[in-house]
């Protein structure tokens, strides 16, 4: 077949019916018969299904018997099958570019009313297509290769487990945490639901293997500073804060943390909630990974507000003795990395509680939210299991707040899906741990999952008390005598149709999961999108679920919206799967509607460069020109509307292409 | 010195009297005038919203119309339900465009216009906002240091539009206080309900919300609640029989903030309008005036 | 054993178009969006009087069982606080839609004999309109007479405790330019009409009519 661009044009032009789905508004054999009518067309039809195998055997045998060179089919979006035509077009042998696709589905008989009318926008859309397609070019699909290794961003159960998965298939791995030690929320959870197996017993071993596998890097206390390449080729640099301890030379004997100069731990523990206290130097958790200590230089005496004064007598480097791991004089260092693809899994953050004042966390001592709670009855937490409250007594008496920061207009819209699951674990164990009475109170229960409303059903047989109702308030306000010194929470039972006062001794807000602080700096530096709530946005909710709107950056967890552990782990599964099916071909191949610059008419103004989203443009100082990089170049073709001289080409888009497809949207008959 | 427009409301004029005799002196005392508005009539009112809102609105544009004659940029409304009425005006003008409709062919029948933007602002906001705590410290003559009270806000100052503090727990006045020299008791009811027209028109439930007020107020320990709205005072200051004869007593003063600041200042408490109220306060612990 | 009040409610108790009806006022809008969460109930402080909660109303207008609506205590116990509208996860304006159930029960004259409220509220309207400012004593005065007037003989300490303490205008407080505001009134009373009229396109009663 010939596959020169000069030569006498040949058109075939079908179009689809789509079933009833374009054929009950437009009529399709008329567009045919009218497109039939132009010059160049040498051949129409309409067809029940263009997609279907018989459709696209039917372009194939007419590029033959016809001696077709241009094909366009009116039908769907080409985000649907522009690839599948592309496809046909090819297998009978032609340039698969010498094809267009004209969009009279969702741009006309979806939402059109009247049926003359859209048969005639129909016409005008196909007309254009025509046109268009006659100046088309042949072009070639350029591959790029993919680098081998694997960058994955945030160190909780979907980072360690999406490293892992690639790890194990033989592939290399930054492992990022912002943090000293991976675990992520997981680590902070006593026990799982619904198996209420430990979260420690299960997440621990997957933690030391991750920190001692072979394929995978681990950097903690670090952070992405910056990326750039695109996909299959990114540089990253990843700032590595400085822990003021040689990784590779502490064993984590801890000496240093008995012998610090302040004999008592003193400052705010992060990882406990801030229930429990920890020193400057200090292991996050028993079973941290690394097995690394940290010192924190606001708190520790060797330092001055961040800055090191030497001015402690440093009894903490003597415990270390020989090791000498401890090295003072640390400095933030940027560590750069060449990658192939990314998986973004930097997590949640928990509804900030105290938005919410009726509930009045951080005013009553005895309000906690459910990661307190979390801690507070886990063995290694800050009261080793046992549920003391702030003011050291045992509580006799809990209501558990659902919905606290989710499912509310003024706060957070969404459901965080595992509250009503979690408060459910944690009214079991608070039961266990304290025998006390306990009530739930929710909007609706929420437990579709395996085993999740067999392990409701439990509760209900353990006693535990449900209450249909948003509460109002909790209050320290004692209307009778036998609310004197508790906390009262003042709701409507809705299904009985009262409103009740309950007196608590303690009181835990089910609070919700939102996007990080920081999402909006992660979500640019990665070029991602966010969806309104602020979580990242994956390319399709059902069919690219782990994908991004940004080739070769994939997303799982909680970073994308609130989910359960078992659903974390298998999103991270699927974006490990997605990344080695990137890897291992190792090219990609890419659209060829590219930009190119006509070297002799550039004038070298750079106005194009810092217009350029995907950062593609760089400018040549010894000719003074400016170049496109081919693999960063995405189309979108703001740099040749910007070229003032008018030098900048985009394939599949030149102007005499746009200009034929004008001319036939607004041809008359 | 500022001047601000001034709306008084009908309260300040008849039950509620002893607020504006308190106001106005404290506030020129901090430098600041008021001017009030040549003829106003009636805000329009919480009773009156619930038989007509549109009838509502366009009596309080009338007020807001003589307000934007005057070259004051802000309009001070004491009342807890004029601010609230007044304000609510202003945001149906906004939102609601048959309401606007209706207030601009009202007010051309009367010959006024109104564009219903001039900010209108409750005392508290402007004390402590705007004048600042720091200045009300320097004017404190007579530290109110022992003096426990109960910051009682009401309900409409901070709903439903939340201009200046939080919606269920402000501390506005809580920092006033404390400014004054008073130990703020914490005060789980500070915006709960007092009954509002409920205390005349059904008794029953009306008066419970005060006697639960009250009785708070005295398990706190407070010598006396601070007010910043006629009806909560009048509320929780004139019914102490009747609420007597029915849950028992709960004796204890309900004063104006203005009237507290007005002691702190070392005015005299007769023309600050303290002898007005039905439960008298306590005179003040001995606690010398600075010179 | 005396049974209590059938509790079932029948499909031709319904009013069709009533949840609409309401939804179309300023400030009603979301009534639609309620999920029966019981908020405004629980902040409510005068719940614990209510024959029906809030949240029972607001299920009550959105099925349209507008009789039972109107006819209930809760809406005449609305004491204007505004707590459940500004805790309502679904920012539901419901001291509005009180506001305007009140407004339909006076206009249909759904409410007990002698009922103060609905009183308070005309006398308040009549005082306002003639004299532009409203004197309490003397409104609270004519309420009671108009009213339950055996119940004011309780109030005659409270009366006399007031005028003690100069806190009882023996005169009636008035605006100076009173025609100013009846032009306004008037003109106010043909516009909502008409406006109302377009607006809902039913020609029903403007709200507050009866005038």
């Amino acid at each position: 077949m010939d596959n020169r661009d000069s030569q006498e044009i040949r058109i075939g032009f079908y179009i689809c019916h789509c079933g009833s789905n374009i054929a009950a508004m437009v009529d399709c054999p008329a567009v045919a018969k009218a497109i039939g009518k132009l010059a160049g067309v040498v051949l129409t039809r309409d067809y029940k299904y263009m997609c279907s195998d018989p459709g696209q055997e039917l372009i194939r045998k007419d590029i033959a018997e016809f001696k077709l060179n241009r094909v366009v089919v009116a039908s769907c979006s080409p985000l649907l099958h522009e690839k599948t035509f592309r496809g046909a077009v090819e297998a009978g042998g032609l340039n698969p570019f010498y094809f267009h696709m004209v969009n009279i589905r969702e741009h006309d008989a979806w939402v059109h009313t009247d049926k003359a009318e859209a048969t005639e926008k129909a016409c005008a859309l196909s007309r254009a297509a025509i046109r268009r397609v006659a100046k088309h070019k042949a072009l070639e699909v350029k591959r790029v290769s993919v680098h081998p290794d694997v960058l994955v961003v945030g160190g909780g159960i979907a980072g360690i487990h999406a490293a892992m998965t690639i790890a194990n298939a033989g592939r290399k791995v930054y492992l990022v945490e912002r943090e000293p030690s991976i675990g992520g929320h997981m680590a902070k959870f006593d026990k799982t639901f619904p198996t209420l197996d430990c979260a420690a017993c299960i997440l621990t071993p997957k933690m030391s293997e991750a920190g001692s596998h072979p394929n995978i890097t681990l950097m903690t206390y670090s952070e992405v500073a910056k990326m750039d390449g695109y996909v299959g080729n990114y540089t990253v640099t990843i700032k590595r804060k400085p822990r003021y301890i040689k990784e590779d030379v502490c064993t984590g004997c801890q000496e240093c943390i008995a012998n610090c100069v302040y004999k008592e731990p003193k400052f705010r523990d992060e990882f406990n909630e801030g229930l429990g206290k920890r020193k400057p130097v200090y292991i996050p958790f028993p079973q941290a990974t690394p097995q690394v200590v940290a010192i924190d230089s606001r708190t520790c005496l060797n330092f001055k507000g961040g800055v090191l004064t030497d001015m402690c007598k440093k009894s903490c480097v003597a415990a270390c003795g020989e090791k000498q791991a401890i090295d003072f004089t640390q400095q933030e260092i940027l560590q750069e990395v060449k990658v192939g693809a990314i998986i973004i899994a930097t997590g949640f953050q928990p509804f900030d509680a105290a938005r919410i004042p009726q509930y009045g966390y951080g005013r009553y001592p005895n309000v906690y939210t459910a990661l307190e709670i979390e801690r507070l009855v886990n063995a290694s937490g800050p009261t080793s299991g046992h549920v003391i409250m702030r003011d050291g007594t045992e509580p006799k008496s809990i209501g558990i707040i659902h919905c606290v920061g989710s499912r509310d207009q003024k706060t957070n819209r969404w459901c965080s899906k595992v509250c009503c699951m979690y408060s459910l674990k944690l009214a079991h164990l608070l039961k266990e741990h304290t025998g006390a009475e306990i009530y739930n109170f929710y909007i609706d229960m929420r437990t579709p999952g395996k085993g999740y409303e067999e392990f409701y059903d439990k509760l209900l047989e353990e006693g535990v008390h449900f209450i249909r109702g948003r509460v109002g308030e909790v209050t320290d306000w004692a209307a009778s005598p036998e609310e004197e010194g508790k906390l009262v929470v003042r709701v409507e039972d809705t299904l009985a149709g009262y409103v009740r006062r309950i007196p608590f001794d303690m009181v835990v807000l089910a609070t919700g999961l939102e996007p990080k602080s920081d999402a909006q700096d992660v979500r640019r530096l990665f070029n991602m999108s966010c969806g309104s709530e602020g979580f990242f946005l994956e390319r399709h909710p059902k069919l690219a679920p782990v994908s991004t709107f940004s080739d070769g950056i994939y997303i799982a967890g909680c970073c994308q919206g609130p989910r359960d552990i078992p659903d974390t782990v298998a999103q991270a599964g699927a974006a490990a799967a997605e990344v080695l099916v990137l890897v291992d071909k190792g090219y990609i191949e890419q659209e060829p509607n590219t930009a190119f610059i006509l070297d002799e008419e550039c004038c070298g103004c750079k106005s194009c460069i810092p217009l350029c989203p995907y950062t593609a443009i760089t400018f040549d100082a010894t000719r003074k020109k400016a170049v496109i990089n081919e693999a960063l170049c995405k189309g979108c073709g703001t740099c040749v509307a910007a070229c003032p001289s008018g030098s900048i080409v985009q394939n599949l888009f030149e102007d005499d292409e746009i200009f034929s497809e004008i001319e036939g949207v607004l041809a008359h008959d | 010195m500022t001047t601000y427009s001034y709306f008084p409301g009908c309260s300040l004029k008849g039950s509620g009297r002893a607020y504006e005799e308190s106001l106005l002196p404290v506030l020129r005392a901090l430098d600041v005038e008021l001017e009030e508005l040549d003829d106003w009539n009636c805000c329009g009112a919480t009773a009156y919203m619930a038989v007509d809102e549109v009838r509502a609105c366009v009596i309080a544009s009338r007020n807001l119309a003589l307000a934007e004659k005057l070259s004051h940029k802000e309009l001070l409304a004491p009342c807890n339900a004029c601010y609230l009425v007044l304000n609510k005006t202003q945001h149906y003008m906004k939102e609601s465009p048959s309401v606007q409709g209706a207030i601009q062919k009202a007010l051309k029948a009367g010959g006024l216009t109104c564009k219903g933007t001039q900010p209108v602002r409750h005392p508290l906001d402007v004390i402590v906002n705007t004048i600042g705590l720091d200045a009300i410290r320097k004017r404190v003559r007579r530290p109110l240091t022992g003096l426990k009270v109960a910051p009682y806000y009401g309900c409409q100052i901070v709903r439903p539009y939340a201009t200046f503090d939080d919606q269920y727990n402000p501390t506005t006045m809580d920092r006033l206080l404390e400014a004054l020299g008073c130990t703020v008791v914490p005060f789980p009811l500070k915006t709960r309900c007092c009954g509002g027209s409920l205390t005349g028109t059904l008794p029953e439930p009306g008066l419970h919300c005060s006697y639960l007020i009250l009785k708070e107020a005295l398990r706190r320990q407070a010598d006396v609640i601070a007010t910043v709205c006629p009806l909560c005072q009048f509320n929780l200051d004139s019914y102490h029989d009747k609420i007597a004869g029915k849950w028992g007593a709960v004796r204890i003063p309900t004063v104006y903030m203005t009237q507290l600041m007005g002691l702190a200042f070392n005015m005299n408490e007769r023309e600050l309008g303290l002898y007005r109220g039905f439960i008298p306060m306590k005179p003040l612990p001995a606690s010398k005036p600075a010179e | 054993m005396k049974l209590k009040k059938r509790i079932i409610q029948y499909e031709a108790e319904r009013v069709v178009g009533f949840a609409d009806e309401i939804r179309n006022v300023p400030g009603c809008e979301e009534l639609r969006s309620c999920i029966q969460c019981g908020t405004c109930s629980g902040v409510c402080p005068l719940s614990t009087y209510m024959d029906y909660s809030p949240r029972q109303i607001i299920g009550m207008v959105q099925s349209g069982f507008k009789d039972k609506a109107l006819r209930s205590h809760t809406i005449w116990l609305c004491a204007s606080c505004y707590s459940c509208a500004v805790e309502c996860p679904r920012k539901i304006r419901i001291t509005d839609i009180m506001y305007e159930l009140k407004q339909r029960a006076i206009q249909e004259r759904i409410y007990p004999r002698r009922f103060p409220i609905p009183i308070l509220a005309q006398e308040f309207n009549k005082m306002a309109q003639t004299h532009g400012r409203v004197t309490e004593n003397v409104l609270a005065a004519i309420m009671f007479l108009k009213s339950t007037w055996w119940t004011a003989f309780g109030m005659w300490r409270l009366g006399l405790g007031l005028m003690r303490r100069g806190r009882f205008p023996l005169h009636l407080e008035s605006i100076k330019r009173k025609d100013e505001l009846n032009r306004m009134l008037k003109t106010l009373d043909k516009v909502t009409i008409d406006m109302l009229h377009d607006e809902r396109g039913k020609g029903e009663p403007a709200r507050g009519g009866g005038r």
